[in-house]
């Protein structure tokens, strides 16, 4: 018990942190479910978002900002999808990939351009920055939230999974590509719903985040991806369930190591982490069990 | 066609031309001139992405390691050459570390290599067993766990920590990274045209059937993974050499990228390509587009967007054109040689003749 009390302001950022990787790592998940891509880009949209709510916060009252950030980052995940991954639907995976790491280099560099490699200051969003005491710790209003914002958001997206028709379909192409498409399944509108979703919940991730975090830099979505990404795997990839339990055990452990004094590790954990359990069960913790066919 | 013994004395007499071209260049040119850098950063990237693709286009093996081993390479390197006199100052935190003595560079450069290629023998134990992407996020996570390690306070006796490493041995001369990554890029070469090499193409190309031909998977795989490392962490002291000094946090993934679209622009499978598309990406990031990171005028007309940071965006929608539209890059899996230009020229004129 002495040790949850001692350790409560950073079990809570976990949990906080935890909820925010867990909205990227469902974008990651469900784009790898479809396309076996490990979509590269999505940790630079998830920044680009970041940079958007800067920029239209300038000029725009945060009520209208958010929502059209929210728009706007869905629109790049859509056009990240047509441009870079598209022509490439029937190229050896290695391609896809190359070409994912390419975007994200190109997001990442234009994001240098526009900002001159200055880091931002995330505006302030009434309410959720306010600061709260619990216990006899002091926090941001976001921290509380978070948790709460990404199950209800969860639960929706399964509920949309399971009961209708597009969910319908999602399901259909993860489990076979090609089969579906001879069932009559539009491809590319079910990849781009699948892009529109991830990038609609990065967008919300990525104000949850920066509220927290505060300053917006062009590298600053490339960590927040790789560990999205490791939950995603974690959990299983391809679970929406597992890719959530997998971002919230790793937000928390993250930020227990960081209460110990460990902060130089903290990322290394996440990684280990990931080897550790691909070594031990490489599909994770819900995935499916896949069998190679010779 | 040409007999064997006329074809070494060419490429040796082309060898030699080339270093004499390049020793005649930094006797004429000033030595702050752009080509140097391009000529001496495009060398040690040369040797890295040959060594990537080692991995990667001939054994099939989607590793994005490289900044991990290139990392324990310049440290290595680091460490080993700093001259006692100047340990004092390097490790001011650290009461001058605890390495009581100082190598000669060619030994610290392949102690660079060795290095790495241990940690890649270790590495590669749990992480050759998985598939693809698998293998690439596994690859790029240790990469991270390395760059950890090396920031690590309690290491700091060693590797000074967080700190910056210099004072040690550089270059000067670009003829020093061209003899060096032209060897290491020579043995590569060797190790591909040998019964080695025809093993990892094999597993490149079907690892079931290689298998079944009685390839031990494993240990193949282990090999190329080490090999190519120990290459890697070669060009890492390379690298350690020309920026006269390191630090950990350099080494980040963004680096293995870089790296990666080297060879993907020179064509996956292709040595010469290889070393022909890190000149030119290096050139073109460092050199050729600078001038779209000043701002312009044409008479009093102000060109528009021309500022800093300009000429990544360029650069970077180059290689998107080029990973989109020309996925073969500039050689595909061809290589470059002297036969192949004799060939192209007779074709050349075969056609002329026909057309008379």
């Amino acid at each position: 018990m002495d040790f949850f009390k001692e350790n409560l302001p950073y079990i809570m950022a976990g949990i906080s942190v935890g909820g925010q990787y867990a909205l990227i790592a469902i974008g990651y998940t469900m784009v790898y479910g479809i396309l076996r891509l490990i979509n590269f880009a999505h940790g630079e949209i998830f920044m680009a978002s970041g940079f958007m709510m800067v920029y239209l916060s300038a000029v725009l009252p945060w009520y209208i900002a958010i929502p059209t950030v929210i728009v706007s980052t869905v629109l790049l995940g859509f056009i990240v999808e047509r441009v870079a991954y598209k022509p490439l639907r029937t190229a050896p995976r290695m391609s896809i990939m190359i070409s994912a790491i390419g975007i994200s280099y190109l997001i990442q560099n234009v994001a240098w351009y526009v900002t001159s490699g200055l880091a931002k200051q995330y505006p302030v969003i009434p309410w959720i920055s306010n600061t709260v005491t619990i216990g006899n710790s002091t926090t941001k209003m976001v921290t509380l939230a978070t948790p709460f914002l990404t199950l209800f958001l969860v639960s929706v997206l399964v509920v949309l999974i399971k009961y209708t028709k597009i969910g319908m379909a999602m399901r259909a192409v993860s489990r076979d590509f090609e089969t579906s498409q001879l069932m009559g399944i539009k491809i590319n509108s079910v990849i781009s719903a699948t892009f529109i979703i991830g990038s609609f919940l990065a967008a919300v991730g990525s104000v949850l985040y920066f509220s927290n975090y505060t300053t917006v830099t062009p590298i600053s979505g490339a960590m927040p991806g790789l560990k999205a990404f490791v939950a995603a795997v974690f959990g299983g990839i391809g679970s929406i369930p597992g890719a959530v339990l997998g971002a919230f055990i790793i937000g928390i452990s993250e930020n227990i190591i960081k209460g110990l004094g460990w902060t130089a590790f903290s990322d290394a954990f996440t990684f280990a982490l990931l080897i550790i359990i691909l070594v031990a069960k490489p599909t994770g913790l819900f995935g499916e069990k896949s069998t190679d066919k010779v | 066609m040409m007999d064997k013994n006329k074809k070494i004395l060419i490429s040796i007499s082309l060898v030699v031309g080339l270093f004499a071209l390049l020793f005649i260049l930094e006797q004429v040119m000033p030595s702050s001139s752009m080509l140097f850098v391009v000529l001496k950063k495009g060398a040690i990237f040369a040797l890295v992405a040959v060594s990537m693709n080692l991995l990667n286009g001939f054994t099939g093996l989607f590793s994005l390691g490289q900044a991990g081993f290139m990392l324990i390479g310049a440290y290595t390197y680091a460490i080993l050459t700093i001259p006692m006199a100047d340990r004092a100052a390097v490790y001011q935190y650290f009461d001058g570390g605890i390495i009581g003595f100082t190598l000669s560079v060619p030994i610290a450069l392949i102690l660079a290599g060795i290095i790495a290629a241990i940690f890649a023998f270790l590495i590669g134990f749990p992480v050759l067993r998985l598939k693809s992407d698998y293998l690439a996020i596994a690859t790029l996570g240790f990469a991270e766990i390395i760059r950890a390690f090396f920031q690590w306070d309690v290491l700091g006796p060693i590797t000074n920590s967080s700190n910056l490493l210099r004072k040690f041995p550089t270059f000067s001369t670009v003829l020093y990274p061209f003899a060096v990554a032209g060897i290491c890029i020579f043995v590569i070469v060797l190790l591909i045209n040998s019964s080695y090499g025809r093993v990892f193409k094999a597993i490149r190309d079907d690892e079931i059937a290689a298998e079944a031909m009685g390839i031990n998977l494993a240990k193949q795989k282990q090999l190329a993974f080490i090999t190519s490392s120990f290459f890697a962490g070669v060009g890492g002291g390379l690298l350690a050499m020309y920026q006269s000094s390191i630090q950990a946090s350099a080494f980040k993934a963004s680096m293995t990228y870089e790296i990666l679209l080297i060879v993907v622009i020179g064509g996956v499978g292709s040595i010469t390509g290889s070393v022909l598309s890190s000149f030119l990406f290096i050139a073109s990031s460092e050199w050729w587009l600078r001038f779209l990171d000043a701002e312009t005028y044409i008479g009093s007309f102000h060109v528009p967007l021309m500022r800093s940071g300009f000429r990544k965006v360029v650069f970077s929608i180059i290689i998107m054109i080029v990973v989109l539209f020309y996925r073969k890059g500039i050689m595909g899996t061809k290589e470059f040689s002297i036969e192949g230009i004799g060939r192209f020229f007779r074709r050349l004129f075969a056609k002329k003749k026909e057309a008379q």
